[in-house]
C-alpha cells in the first residue's frame, strides 16, 4: 500500500513539475495543484503502515495507525487548498485584464535591460517568447 | 445592487428557470441545512465538526446558485456575509482566548455534561463554539465567493470596463 | 508571564475578526488595528525584559506535554524579533493610515495586516515545527492578498508569481515535514533536536539542505531572491515596507532557528552558507546598481543584506551569530524606514524614479534629512548601528579566518555606498528631470501629510536608538547567541520545564 502511495505521489511530483514549466497560467495552476496533492500524500504516508482507527478500547494500541500525519495532511490540504482559491481568483482577474494566460514579463526588467542593449534584441526576445507560448498551444 | 432586483430575482435571467431542479432544491436545501447542523454538533467524538457542516451549508448554497443565480445567494441570509465571516472568527479566537482568562493555557477545553427532555444525556465541550466558529466563518466564506464570483453578467469579458472587478466585490472598496 | 506568549498571535486575530464585522465603519477599523498592535508592542516588551532577566518562556497549547500539545516558547531570539516586529507593524499601519490611499479605499486592508502580524508573531513563538508552516501560510495568505489589493495589471502579474513561487516553496515545505516525521516521529522542535543526531548523517544533511532550500525562498538567498525584486515594488505603498522590513526577515529567523536548534555541527552547512552568503551579497547589490526603480532599487538591497546576516550565521560561532542577531534587528528597522522615506518622496514627486526625480533637498528637505540617517546606516558609516553591525560581522569572519568572504563583504559595503550615493545625487541633489514631477513638487499636492512624515521620523528615530543603544543590543545579541550555540537549554526547557 505504502509502495503504491509512494509512487502515486512520486507520478504527482513529477507531472506538476512539468506543468509548472509551461508558460500558460492555466498549466501552471493545474501542476501547482498536482504538487500539492503529492505533498499530501507524502505527508499522508509519513505515519507508516495503516491500521486500526485509533480510538481508545477498539483495537490493542499496537495495532493502531498514527493519527498524526492524517490531521497534518488535513491541515495542509485545507491550506492548499485556500491558496489555490487565491491563484485562480488572481488567474481569473489576470485574464479579465489581458484576456490572455500567458505568463507576462516584468516590464521593469525589459526596461532596465533596454537601456543597457539595443532596443532590437529585447525585441527579437520577446518574438521568441511569443512563438515559444503559441507552439505550447499547438502541442 | 438595485432593489428592483433584489425583489425579482428571476428577472435579469436570460434562460428560463427549470421546475424540476427548482423544486428538488427547495426539498434538498433545508434537509442539507439539517445534515449540517448534525455534522457540527456530532462533530467532537464521530465525523464532522465546523469544517464540514460550514462547507455542507456551502453545497446547499452551490444549489441555490445553479437555480437562483448569484441574487438567490445574496437572498439566503439576511446578514452581510462580512458581518458572518467577521463573527465566525471572533468566536473561533475568544474560544482559544477565553482559557487565558481563568489561568489555564491557550485553547484548553472543558466538558460539562447534562440532562434535556428530548435528547437524554448530552455532553457540551468548549471545542463546541470553536467549531460553531469555525462554520460560520466557512459560511461566510463561501458567501462571499458567491458574491465576487458568481454573477453570470461578469463573466464575458468586456462586459464591463477591464479595470473595475464586478459589482459585488465592490462590497470591498469604499467609495 | 507564560499566559503572555500566545497573545501576539490571538489579540490580532480578535482584532481582524472585528475589523472584518466592522467593515463599513473605517474609524473603528483604524481604532481597532492600533489597539491590537500596541497591545502586542506592549506584550512584546514585558515578555522581552522577563525573558532576558529569567530565561525562557514556555507554555503548550490546550495544556498537553510538550511532545503531544502544540509548543509555544519565546526565548532570547524569538523575543527580540517580536518586539522589533510589533513595533514596525505599528507604525507601518500608522504611515498607511495618514496615506489614506489603499487602508482607506479597502475594507480588508486593516484585517488582512492584523492576519499578516498574526502570522508574523506566530513565527517566531512557535515551538513545533509544522506549526511553523501554519504560521507562515497565515502571513503568506496575508501577504498576497496585502500585495495585490487594487488588483491593478502590474499587481496581479507580479503577485501571481509571488504566489507560485511561495506556492511551490510551501509546497516543499510539506514535503520536507512529511520526511522528517517519518525518519524521526515528530514534529515538535525540541523533541527533534534530541532525535536528528540518532539518524544517520546522509538523512541529517538532506534534512539541513531541504530546509535551507525552503526558507531560503522566503529569505530571498541567492539562487532563490529572483522573485523578491519583481514582487515587492508593486506592493501598495506602505506595504512594501512591512514586507522589505519582516517577511525575509522571518525566513532568516527560520533559517538561523532550524539550523542551530535542529542539527548537530556535523549537520550544519557552514561553507554551504557561505558560499550562498557571498554570492546573495554580490548578486543583490549588482542588481540594485542596475535598477532605475528606488523601490526596486531597495528591493534587491534587501537581498545583498541578507547576505550578511547568513554570513554571520554560517561561521557558527558566537561572534558570528551575535552579529548575525544584531544584523538582523539593524535591518528590519533601517530598510523599514528607507521605505517609508521612499513613499515619501513617491507622494511628494509623483515618481520614484531615479531618472525623474530630484532636488529634493531643496524641495523638502525633511525628507532628504529622513533619508540620510537609515541610508548611511545602511551602508556601514560610523557611528550608524549598520556600522556595529557589520563590524562585528567582519571581526567574527576574521576571528574564523574566513578571508575570502570577509572581503566580499567589505567590497559589497563599498558597492552600497555607492547604491545609496546614486540615490542621493540623483533624487536630492540635482533638477528635476521631468516637468510633471517638478509641478507636483512645487504645487500643494507634492505636500507630504504630517501623519506620513511623524511615522517614518518615529521609525528613523528609532534607527538611530540603535545606533545609541548599540552596546546594550550588542551584549544582548550576544547572550542570544549563547543560547543558540547551547541548544540542550532550549530542549530541556520546553520538554522538561515548561508549565
Amino acid at each position: 500500500m505504502s509502495v503504491l502511495l509512494a509512487f502515486g505521489c512520486a507520478v504527482l511530483f513529477a507531472t506538476g513539475t512539468w506543468m509548472l514549466l509551461q508558460r500558460r497560467l492555466s498549466r501552471i495552476l493545474i501542476g501547482v495543484g498536482l504538487m500539492g496533492h503529492g505533498a499530501n500524500i507524502l505527508l499522508l504516508t509519513s505515519g507508516g503502515e495503516g491500521g486500526e482507527s485509533p480510538i481508545i478500547g477498539t483495537a490493542p494500541a499496537a495495532d493502531f495507525s498514527d493519527p498524526l500525519p492524517q490531521a497534518l495532511a488535513l491541515t495542509s490540504i485545507v491550506i492548499t487548498f485556500g491558496v489555490t482559491a487565491f491563484l485562480l481568483a488572481l488567474g481569473y482577474r489576470s485574464w479579465k485584464i489581458t484576456h490572455d494566460d500567458v505568463v507576462e514579463d516584468d516590464v521593469e526588467d525589459r526596461f532596465i535591460a533596454s537601456r543597457w542593449s539595443s532596443d532590437q534584441i529585447v525585441e527579437e526576445s520577446r518574438e521568441a517568447e511569443r512563438e515559444q507560448a503559441a507552439d505550447e498551444d499547438r502541442l | 445592487m438595485t432593489d428592483s432586483t433584489r425583489d425579482e430575482p428571476d428577472v435579469q435571467r436570460a434562460d428560463p428557470r427549470m421546475l424540476i431542479l427548482d423544486t428538488s432544491i427547495k426539498v434538498l436545501f433545508p434537509s442539507i441545512l439539517v445534515l449540517a447542523v448534525y455534522f457540527l454538533f456530532a462533530g467532537h467524538n464521530r465525523p464532522g465538526g465546523g469544517f464540514v457542516g460550514g462547507l455542507m451549508v456551502g453545497a446547499a448554497l452551490a444549489l441555490r446558485y445553479v437555480s437562483g443565480g448569484a441574487e438567490a445567494v445574496r437572498t439566503t441570509f439576511r446578514l452581510p456575509a462580512h458581518v458572518l465571516l467577521g463573527t465566525g472568527l471572533f468566536i473561533a479566537a475568544a474560544t482559544a482566548f477565553v482559557p487565558l482568562l481563568f489561568g489555564e493555557s491557550i485553547l484548553e477545553h472543558g466538558d460539562i455534561e447534562f440532562d434535556l427532555p428530548v435528547f437524554h444525556h448530552v455532553k457540551v465541550t468548549s471545542a463546541l463554539p470553536f467549531d460553531v466558529g469555525v462554520a460560520i466563518v466557512v459560511i461566510g466564506l463561501i458567501l462571499m465567493a458567491f458574491a465576487a464570483f458568481g454573477d453570470e453578467r461578469s463573466d464575458q469579458p468586456g462586459a464591463e470596463d477591464d479595470g473595475s472587478d464586478n459589482q459585488r466585490a465592490k462590497l470591498w472598496v469604499r467609495r | 508571564m507564560n499566559a503572555l506568549i500566545p497573545l501576539p498571535v490571538i489579540v490580532p486575530l480578535l482584532g481582524a475578526a472585528l475589523c472584518v464585522v466592522a467593515a463599513r465603519a473605517r474609524m473603528v477599523q483604524r481604532v481597532i488595528s492600533l489597539a491590537a498592535l500596541t497591545s502586542n508592542v506592549v506584550v512584546s516588551i514585558i515578555l522581552f525584559i522577563r525573558v532576558d532577566d529569567d530565561g525562557m518562556a514556555v507554555t503548550q497549547a490546550g495544556g498537553w506535554k510538550a511532545p503531544l500539545g502544540i509548543t509555544l516558547a519565546v526565548d532570547r531570539l524569538a523575543a527580540v524579533m517580536l518586539v522589533v516586529s510589533s513595533l514596525m507593524l505599528l507604525w507601518v499601519l500608522v504611515y498607511a493610515i495618514g496615506q489614506g490611499a489603499e487602508e482607506s479605499r479597502f475594507a480588508a486592508f486593516n484585517p488582512v495586516y492584523l492576519v499578516l502580524a498574526a502570522g508574523v508573531s506566530a513565527s517566531f513563538i512557535t515551538g513545533d515545527l509544522f506549526n511553523l508552516f501554519v504560521a507562515f501560510e497565515m502571513m503568506l495568505v496575508a501577504s498576497y492578498v496585502l500585495l495585490t489589493l487594487g488588483g491593478r495589471p502590474g499587481q496581479v502579474r507580479s503577485g501571481m508569481s509571488y504566489v507560485v513561487i511561495s506556492l511551490i516553496a510551501s509546497t516543499f515545505f510539506i514535503t520536507a515535514l512529511a520526511l522528517i516525521y517519518a525518519a524521526t516521529g515528530t514534529v515538535n522542535m525540541a523533541e527533534l533536536a534530541e532525535r536528528t543526531p540518532e539518524l544517520s548523517s546522509g538523512v541529517r544533511t538532506g534534512f539541513s539542505l531541504l530546509l535551507i532550500a525552503v526558507f531560503g525562498v522566503k529569505a530571498g538567498l541567492f539562487p532563490l531572491f529572483f522573485w523578491l525584486p519583481d514582487s515587492y515594488p508593486t506592493a501598495p505603498g506602505a506595504i512594501t515596507a512591512v514586507f522589505a522590513g519582516l517577511l525575509t526577515k522571518v525566513g532568516v529567523y527560520a533559517i538561523i532557528r532550524s539550523q542551530t536548534l535542529l542539527f548537530p555541527p556535523d549537520a550544519q552547512q557552514g561553507t554551504l552558507l557561505l558560499v550562498v552568503a557571498g554570492l546573495t551579497m554580490v548578486v543583490g547589490v549588482l542588481g540594485a546598481i542596475a535598477q532605475d526603480d528606488l523601490r526596486r532599487m531597495l528591493s534587491f538591497h534587501i537581498v545583498s543584506h541578507i547576505g550578511y546576516m547568513i554570513f554571520g550565521l554560517a561561521l557558527f560561532t558566537l561572534a558570528g551569530i551575535a552579529g548575525a542577531v544584531f544584523y538582523v534587528v539593524h535591518h528590519i528597522v533601517v530598510k523599514t524606514a528607507l521605505f517609508l522615506v521612499v513613499g515619501l518622496v513617491e507622494w511628494h514627486a509623483g515618481s520614484d524614479r531615479l531618472s525623474r526625480v530630484g532636488g529634493i533637498v531643496r524641495s523638502a528637505p525633511m525628507i532628504a534629512v529622513l533619508f540620510a540617517f537609515p541610508a548611511l546606516s545602511i551602508a556601514g558609516l560610523p557611528p550608524f548601528s549598520g556600522f556595529v553591525g557589520k563590524f562585528a560581522l567582519v571581526g567574527a569572519g576574521i576571528e574564523s579566518s574566513e578571508w575570502v568572504i570577509v572581503a566580499v563583504s567589505l567590497l559589497v559595503s563599498l558597492l552600497t555606498i555607492y547604491v545609496m550615493v546614486r540615490i542621493w545625487s540623483n533624487v536630492f541633489w540635482g533638477e528635476a528631470e521631468d516637468a510633471q514631477v517638478e509641478a507636483r513638487m512645487e504645487s500643494e499636492a507634492g505636500r507630504v501629510p504630517w501623519v506620513m512624515s511623524a511615522a517614518t521620523s518615529v521609525v528613523v528615530a528609532m534607527s538611530l536608538l540603535l545606533m545609541v543603544f548599540a552596546g546594550p543590543l550588542y551584549s544582548f545579541a550576544e547572550r542570544t547567541a549563547a543560547d543558540l550555540l547551547k541548544p540542550e537549554q532550549y530542549v530541556e526547557t520546553v520538554l522538561r520545564g515548561g508549565s
